[in-house]
């Protein structure tokens, strides 16, 4: 009876406490990962160097988007969804058809010497073309390179390019390079 | 034998609890690990833009955004209807871009720099001539990797 015992915190409480925290930190959390196009800008440059080498005409592959959102590839007009397969036919050229782009030969790691395609995809749009607009043909190209590039590694190593390692994914990078050139815009078409 | 028949009485015993805070706390603290407070309050309205062919933007310490958008309500009256450029909590040029990324870029360490990232935030119906005029004053300021945000298109 005399002896003291030492009192005991009640933590009863500390699992409401806990609750709480966690409740306001579960309604406060944004979760959402960010996503998008991945793109690189060409470097700035001081002045246009004036005796640039002239791109053979086969060689580049234009395509121009109007203000009304209208795409104009290689001089016919075109619906964004025959896109992709016709950039898909610019870069592979399967029929080495002579309006298509001329290939040179380099070596590549895992490959050996393979012919890379010398097209260039230009890509012209109009101050107000709708930015959506511009996006969806900035996606489609990009989706023609991602099957490119997949179906070549499907061959090689039966595995989507994602799964790649890093230098394999360099050496099919190199087959299929993306040149992507944006002129600047002009006001055309208003 | 009277001494253990003593243990067995009332019916059903309670759960014990004991453990219960330990559980909270330790879902507490991955909220607490994974929760990022720093958000920007939008003054321009964004409906991001569609596509498929995503990628994800890892690392958001090195991530810069610009946003681009008509003013919301209460603020057409000040900044009118034209998409404008917002830069973190306020509306901003497209002159001032290069001196913002100068400053986000000099706040990062150094050897994150060449990583930096900016992540263009606009809405799909903008014109293309503001993202041009920011395609440019990026490629000045050499913050050459861009981003466009965009949604994941459900169907194709």
């Amino acid at each position: 009876m005399g002896k003291r015992e030492v009192q005991e915190v009640n933590a009863g409480s500390m699992a409401d406490i806990a609750f709480l925290l966690l409740i306001f930190f579960l309604v406060t959390t944004t979760m959402d990962t960010d996503s998008g196009l991945a793109r690189l800008l060409p470097p700035p440059v001081e002045q246009e160097p004036e005796d640039t080498p002239p791109i053979k005409d086969r060689n580049v592959f234009t395509v121009l988007l109007n203000s009304k959102n209208q795409l104009l590839v290689k001089g016919k007009p075109m619906k964004v969804e025959e896109l992709k397969d016709a950039t898909k036919e610019f870069i592979l050229n399967p029929t080495r058809d002579e309006k298509m782009p001329e290939f040179k030969e380099i070596e590549v790691d895992y490959f050996g010497v393979v012919e890379v395609s010398k097209g260039v995809i230009s890509l012209q749009n109009d101050n107000g073309t709708q930015y959506q607009a511009y996006l969806m043909v900035q996606n489609e190209l990009q989706r023609a390179y991602t099957e490119v590039r997949n179906e070549l590694s499907r061959r090689k190593w039966s595995k989507a390019y994602a799964d790649l390692e890093k230098d394999q994914q360099k050496a099919i990078r190199s087959i299929y390079p993306q040149r992507i050139s944006e002129a600047e815009p002009k006001n055309i078409g208003k | 034998m009277a001494k253990f028949r003593k243990k067995k009485g009332s019916g059903q015993a309670a759960i014990n609890t004991a453990s219960l805070p330990d559980i909270v706390f330790m879902l507490l603290f991955f909220f607490m690990v994974s929760t990022t407070m720093k958000e920007v309050s939008m003054k321009v309205r964004i409906q991001a833009p569609e596509a498929t062919e995503l990628a994800k933007l890892e690392k958001k310490s090195l991530v810069t955004y610009i946003y681009v958008g008509v003013p919301t309500r209460q603020y057409q009256g000040l900044y009118g209807t034209e998409p404008r450029v917002q830069l973190n909590d306020q509306f901003a040029t497209v002159g001032d871009i290069q001196s913002y990324i100068a400053q986000e870029r000099d706040a990062m360490k150094e050897n994150d720099r060449p990583k930096m990232t900016t992540s263009i935030k606009a809405d799909f119906d903008c014109p293309m001539g503001i993202i041009t005029d920011i395609k440019q004053a990026l490629r000045k300021a050499q913050a050459l990797k861009i981003n466009y945000s965009a949604r994941q298109k459900v169907e194709y």
